[in-house]
């Protein structure tokens, strides 16, 4: 038995524990990044309106999360007499498995062999699949099933508006956001994420056309591409996965304001939890595949590929605190206003877009 | 070998468990609930036949947009139940004959397909090949071999457009 | 290897509970999601064949089958709100005004 355990963690056998192991710290990962995000979400919305924040439960209210999840174990599950039973319960759990199982293809570090650990190197990554770009596309795009079948479960006015609205708002915003993710696979030519990372090591040698020199310190990140078509496809990128994560300024599926709590108003106790977990952790996949398609991945200065993943993190931050900037300081769309910048603004510039990096590749073979 | 069959099985009974459970009840949501996990089951066969593009733009297209259009309308219309028996019996268009020859029929289309399908299979076409499906190929040969239907599809999708438009657009205008 | 002649059966289940649906179910989203359902398992021959003969000719022709499908829906459920906007009701048999 001894033996048996001893010969897992020597190669070749502890390949799969590592890989177990990575499996399973990203599950918490993502769990605790939930958590952690709710923390700095109530510390900067503080900070942005000069107040102090959560400061009583630990140090600087760091316990904070941690009083929030007990207090929500223990509340009570309500649940409306009109409700849909079987659906009311499926739409939390459709949420919450979907942005799990969304975070699958997208590595955050450069294969690693531990430190010599292991014989072979371990991606940095629960599954490579050729078409990794494609599939969080389509994951993320079951997402939405939580929000409306919630919606239409709850039996309740709001949470019904909030569900049409969410439908709405994710398939206008999803052309856009297909559009930028069509972008970058034409410049990387590959659709998995870590060969298009890969193609983003290293630096430019020239700014925008090959015909202008340049010292070799832009990185070579696709959103500085085809300057400064990358950077539109970047922009295009993040405000489609704002609008599709429902973050403000395009809350409108839980628009309180209006909608008392839109899709979730009839939600309580873990299942409330379980729609609050989703939509942070669908704000980490999306900040994570645009670091992996747009920023470069893991790859930057300074450090050994080996911490790549320190580089990653970083990114990963700095698109995060952005989201949380961008919710505290601006006011919410008007609902015409966010169908006619999906439709009619969006979709023809990424479009557009997507041509003039098309036509860039075809003349200069980029 | 063994674990792709089990698989082919395993995929199979989504899918048909779900096609099953579409018809099989009055409540629209349910069925577009139930034709979602069936298509999730299709796009699993089609990892098995190593098409993983289609299996992907399966989920993109049917569950991503298609579907949320169904359940969108369903829930704008707020017809949460198929029009109760009441008004079946009661109506005077009400005849309950020509729906059972249907079932029947749909029946008998079944039996049909088997048998010729269990027939071509007796005359040994036998084994799938090894698929040569990557996206560059792909692509390749749709912006080659196939451009005119290609071209004539985006003419179809600007006919369905305005169609839609024009029908659903508000009464008026 | 699954043998080719698995999914054409499976195929053919898939088309016969749709034509099933389209006779059975009194409700005309319901009829739309059968009629999708026959389309999808045209597909799965589609790709199945394809693999047989080692072409990708049979994957291409299921992306028109999903153009014509996502075309069929949008004028599908446009006609289908359109109607309801008269009468009240998804049946079918509520829209037989010009059946003599």
């Amino acid at each position: 038995m001894l033996d048996f355990v001893s010969s897992l963690f020597q190669p070749p056998n502890n390949w799969w524990v590592a890989y177990a192991a990575l499996v399973g710290v990203l599950f918490l990962a993502l769990q605790i990044s939930a958590a952690v995000m709710v923390y700095f979400e109530r510390k900067v919305a503080a900070w942005m309106q000069q107040r102090y924040g959560p400061w009583l439960v630990g140090p600087a209210g760091t316990l904070q999360p941690i009083a929030d999840i007990v207090k929500l174990f223990f509340k009570e599950e309500l649940q409306p007499k009109a409700a849909d039973k079987l659906l009311f319960s499926l739409a939390p759990i459709i949420s919450v498995a979907t942005c799990f199982i969304a975070f699958a293809p997208v590595p955050f570090g450069a294969t690693t062999t531990l430190f010599g650990w292991l014989d072979e190197p371990i991606a940095l990554q629960v599954a490579d699949v050729n078409v990794g770009v494609l599939v969080v596309f389509a994951i993320a795009s079951l997402g939405v099933y939580g929000i409306v079948v919630a919606g239409w479960a709850s039996n309740s006015k709001y949470s019904l508006l909030g569900g049409l609205r969410s439908s709405a708002q994710m398939i206008s915003y999803e052309l856009a956001y297909g559009m930028a993710l069509a972008t970058v696979v034409l410049l990387a030519g590959s659709m998995s994420f870590r060969e298009i990372v890969d193609a983003q090591a290293g630096y430019f040698s020239y700014l925008a056309l090959p015909t202008i020199p340049l010292p070799a310190f832009i990185p070579k990140w696709n959103v500085f591409a085809v300057f400064p078509f990358g950077l539109i496809a970047f922009l295009m990128f993040f405000t489609a996965g704002v609008a599709e994560t429902n973050r403000a300024p395009f809350d409108f599926p839980e628009a309180e304001q209006e909608l008392v709590a839109g899709y979730h108003t009839e939600y309580s106790s873990m299942r409330f939890a379980m729609f609050f977990m989703a939509e942070y952790i669908n704000m980490v996949t999306v900040s994570a595949v645009a670091v992996n398609l747009f920023l470069g991945g893991w790859h930057g200065p300074f450090l050994p590929p080996e911490y790549g993943w320190i580089w990653f993190l970083i990114k990963l931050a700095v698109l995060l605190f952005i989201y949380l900037w961008l919710r505290w300081t601006l006011p919410r769309v008007r609902y015409d206003q966010l169908m006619s910048l999906g439709w009619k603004i969006m979709l023809p510039l990424a479009t557009l877009n997507l041509l003039a990096v098309a036509a860039g590749v075809i003349a200069f073979g980029l | 070998m063994a674990s792709e069959l089990l698989l082919f099985y395993l995929f199979a009974a989504i899918t048909v468990a779900g096609a099953v459970a579409v018809i099989a009840q009055r409540n629209p949501v349910y069925s577009v609930m139930a034709i979602v996990g069936s298509f999730c089951g299709l796009s699993g066969l089609y990892v098995l036949l190593e098409a993983p593009f289609v299996a992907v733009v399966q989920i993109i297209i049917y569950a991503g947009a298609i579907l949320v259009l169904f359940l969108f309308t369903v829930m704008l219309l707020n017809a949460s139940r198929e029009d109760g028996a009441e008004w079946d019996r009661t109506h005077p268009y009400y005849r309950p004959g020509p729906t059972r020859v249907g079932g029947v029929l749909a029946v008998l289309l079944l039996g049909q397909l088997v048998w010729a399908v269990t027939k071509i299979g007796g005359a040994g076409v036998g084994d799938l090949q090894p698929a040569a499906s990557s996206v560059r190929l792909l692509g390749r040969v749709l912006f080659t071999d196939y451009m005119f239907a290609f071209e004539v599809t985006s003419i179809l999708i600007i006919a369905g457009m305005v169609g839609a438009v024009v029908l659903a657009g508000k009464k008026g205008n | 290897m699954v043998p080719i002649t698995y999914y054409l059966v499976l195929s053919g289940i898939l088309f016969a509970i749709g034509t099933a649906g389209v006779f059975l179910r009194k409700n005309v989203i319901t009829l739309l999601l059968s009629v999708e359902l026959m389309l999808n398992a045209v597909n799965l021959s589609f790709v199945a064949f394809g693999r047989q003969f080692g072409t990708v000719d049979g994957q291409i022709i299921t992306f028109f089958v999903m153009t014509v499908a996502a075309a069929e829906a949008a004028v599908g459920l446009a006609i289908v709100i359109a109607l309801f906007r008269h009468r009240e009701s998804l049946s079918p048999e509520a829209f037989t005004n010009l059946k003599w």
